[in-house]
C-alpha cells in the first residue's frame, strides 16, 4: 500500500514538474519536486525505502529528459540512502533540520548528477553555484511546507470533527 | 520481501542498485547509437499523461475561472455592475480570441513566408528535470514528424525534435546545454556555431577573431547543420568579448521567448544539406 502511494506521489511531482515547469522562465531558481519527494520518502521510511524510491524516480525523470538513462537514477539513488540514514541517525522533526536536509540533499544530488556528466565528458555545466543553490534554497523551502502540511492535516481534521461534535451539543 | 527486510538489507540493496546504475549508464554510454529503446517507451507512455493532465489542467483552470466569476457575480447586488463585469469579461475573452488569431495569423505568415511544408502543433508540457530544457508538443509520428526536424515559431528557431512517439513529440531548445545549431552572423557572414548555456542566453562560439561582429547583430541559422532551415533568426549579439588568441566569445539573446511559447511549427521539409546527405537515391 505504501509503494503504491509513493509511485503516485512520485508520479503527481513528475506531472507537476513538467506542468508548471513551462511556466518558469529558464535561469531562474528551478525547484525539482522529484527530488523532493524521494529525499521526503526517505526521512520518513529509512534508507532502503529511500533509495528504492530515488532508482524508481530518477530512472523515470532520466527517461523523460533526453538523458543518459541511470545518471539522475543514480544521483537520487544516493540521495535517497544518505536521506533515509540521517533520517534515522538523527532526529529531524523540526523545520531547520529539515532544511539543512533538504538543502544538502540537492547539493549533493547536483555533485554526483553533474559530476558523472563532466566525468564522462557528456555535458559541460560552468559554474553553476548559484542554481544549485537556488534549486537547494526552493527544493527546502518545498520540502518543510510539504513537511508542515502532512503533520498538520490530521490535527485539522480532529479540530474540525471536535468542533461539530460541540456544536452539535 | 517485507520493508522490514529491505531496511535491514539496505547496505546490499544499495551496493546491488549502484551496480545496477553503473551497468546501465555504460550500456548507453558505449553505445552512441540513435534513442535508447526504454527512453522512447516511456516517453510515448508519458506523453499521453502530459496530455491528460494538460488537458485537466485547462479545464480546472476553466471551471475555476467560472467559478471565480459566478461567485463575484452573486456578490454583486448591483445590476449595473454585474453587468459591467460581464462586459469585462466578454472584453478579456475577446482580447484573448484576438491574440490567439494574432499568434495563429503570425504562423501562418511564416508558413506562407518560409515556402517550407510544416506542421502547426502545441506545447503540451515541459522537461521532467529542471536540469534539461525541452518541451512536448502534441504531434507526432502520425503526422509525420522525425528526429531532427526543425522547430520554429514566428519570432525565430525554437529547437529540434529528439523523441517523437506516435502522438507527441519532445522537442530539444535551443537553450538547452546539449543543443547547438550552425549560424551566421547576418551583417558580417561571420560563421560560428550557436549552443545552448541552460538559462536564457546563447554562446556563439567558433568566431575566428578576426570577424566583425558587434553587439545588436542579428544571427541566423547557416542550414550547414543539416537540420535547421538556412536563414531564420536565432537571436542578436548581446555582448562580445576576446577569449584567447584565435576566438571571440559571443553571448546572444534569443530571438524566440521560451518560457511564453504556445504554439509552434514543425519543419517537415528536409533541408538541403540533408537531402544531399541522403544521396539521390531516396
Amino acid at each position: 500500500m505504501k509503494s503504491v502511494g509513493i509511485i503516485v506521489a512520485v508520479a503527481v511531482a513528475l506531472a507537476l514538474q513538467t506542468t508548471l515547469g513551462r511556466f518558469v522562465p529558464a535561469g531562474t531558481i528551478a525547484v525539482d519536486l522529484v527530488l523532493v519527494v524521494v529525499v521526503y520518502v526517505a526521512l520518513t521510511s529509512g534508507p532502503g525505502i529511500g533509495l528504492l524510491t530515488g532508482t524508481f524516480a530518477g530512472l523515470v525523470q532520466d527517461a523523460l529528459s533526453s538523458n543518459v538513462i541511470g545518471i539522475g537514477g543514480l544521483a537520487k539513488t544516493i540521495v535517497g540512502f544518505l536521506a533515509g540514514i540521517l533520517g534515522t541517525q538523527f532526529i529531524v522533526a523540526q523545520s531547520l533540520p529539515r532544511f539543512v536536509v533538504f538543502f544538502g540533499a540537492t547539493v549533493a544530488h547536483a555533485i554526483v548528477f553533474m559530476g558523472l556528466y563532466m566525468l564522462l565528458d557528456l555535458r559541460h555545466f560552468g559554474a553553476p553555484y548559484a542554481a544549485v543553490a537556488g534549486q537547494a534554497v526552493g527544493n527546502a523551502v518545498v520540502g518543510v511546507v510539504a513537511f508542515q502540511v502532512v503533520e498538520l492535516l490530521p490535527g485539522a481534521v480532529e479540530r474540525r470533527r471536535s468542533q461539530r461534535t460541540r456544536l452539535r451539543r | 520481501m517485507t520493508l522490514l527486510h529491505l531496511r535491514q538489507r539496505s547496505g546490499y540493496l544499495f551496493l546491488g542498485v549502484m551496480l545496477g546504475h553503473i551497468l546501465l549508464i555504460s550500456a548507453q554510454v558505449n553505445s552512441r547509437s540513435g534513442v535508447p529503446v526504454l527512453e522512447a517507451v516511456t516517453f510515448g507512455i508519458f506523453s499521453e499523461i502530459q496530455r491528460g493532465v494538460s488537458t485537466g489542467v485547462s479545464g480546472a483552470r476553466g471551471v475555476w475561472g467560472g467559478y471565480v466569476g459566478l461567485r463575484n457575480l452573486k456578490s454583486e447586488n448591483d445590476a449595473l455592475k454585474r453587468q459591467l463585469a460581464a462586459a469585462e469579461v466578454a472584453a478579456q475573452e475577446q482580447r484573448a480570441q484576438v491574440d490567439r488569431v494574432r499568434s495563429l495569423e503570425q504562423l501562418l505568415e511564416l508558413r506562407d513566408r518560409s515556402n517550407l511544408q510544416t506542421a502547426a502543433a502545441e506545447i503540451i508540457g515541459a522537461a521532467a528535470s529542471p536540469d534539461f530544457r525541452t518541451v512536448t508538443i502534441n504531434k507526432g509520428t502520425r503526422d509525420g514528424l522525425r528526429p531532427d526536424m526543425s522547430v520554429i515559431a514566428p519570432a525565430g528557431v525554437v529547437g529540434r525534435i529528439v523523441v517523437p512517439s506516435a502522438r507527441a513529440a519532445k522537442v530539444q531548445l535551443l537553450i538547452d546545454r546539449n543543443a547547438a545549431v550552425g549560424a551566421i552572423v547576418e551583417r558580417s557572414r561571420a560563421q560560428g556555431v550557436i549552443v545552448g548555456s541552460g538559462d536564457e542566453r546563447l554562446r556563439m562560439e567558433y568566431v575566428s577573431e578576426v570577424f566583425d561582429v558587434v553587439a545588436g547583430d542579428l544571427i541566423v541559422t547557416s542550414g550547414i547543420d543539416g537540420i535547421y532551415p538556412k536563414g531564420f533568426a536565432i537571436g542578436r549579439v548581446e555582448t562580445v568579448e576576446k577569449s584567447g588568441s584565435a576566438y571571440k566569445r559571443i553571448t546572444v539573446k534569443p530571438a524566440v521567448d521560451f518560457s511564453a511559447l504556445e504554439n509552434v511549427l514543425v519543419v517537415l521539409t528536409p533541408t538541403a544539406a540533408r537531402e544531399a546527405a541522403q544521396g539521390p537515391s531516396q
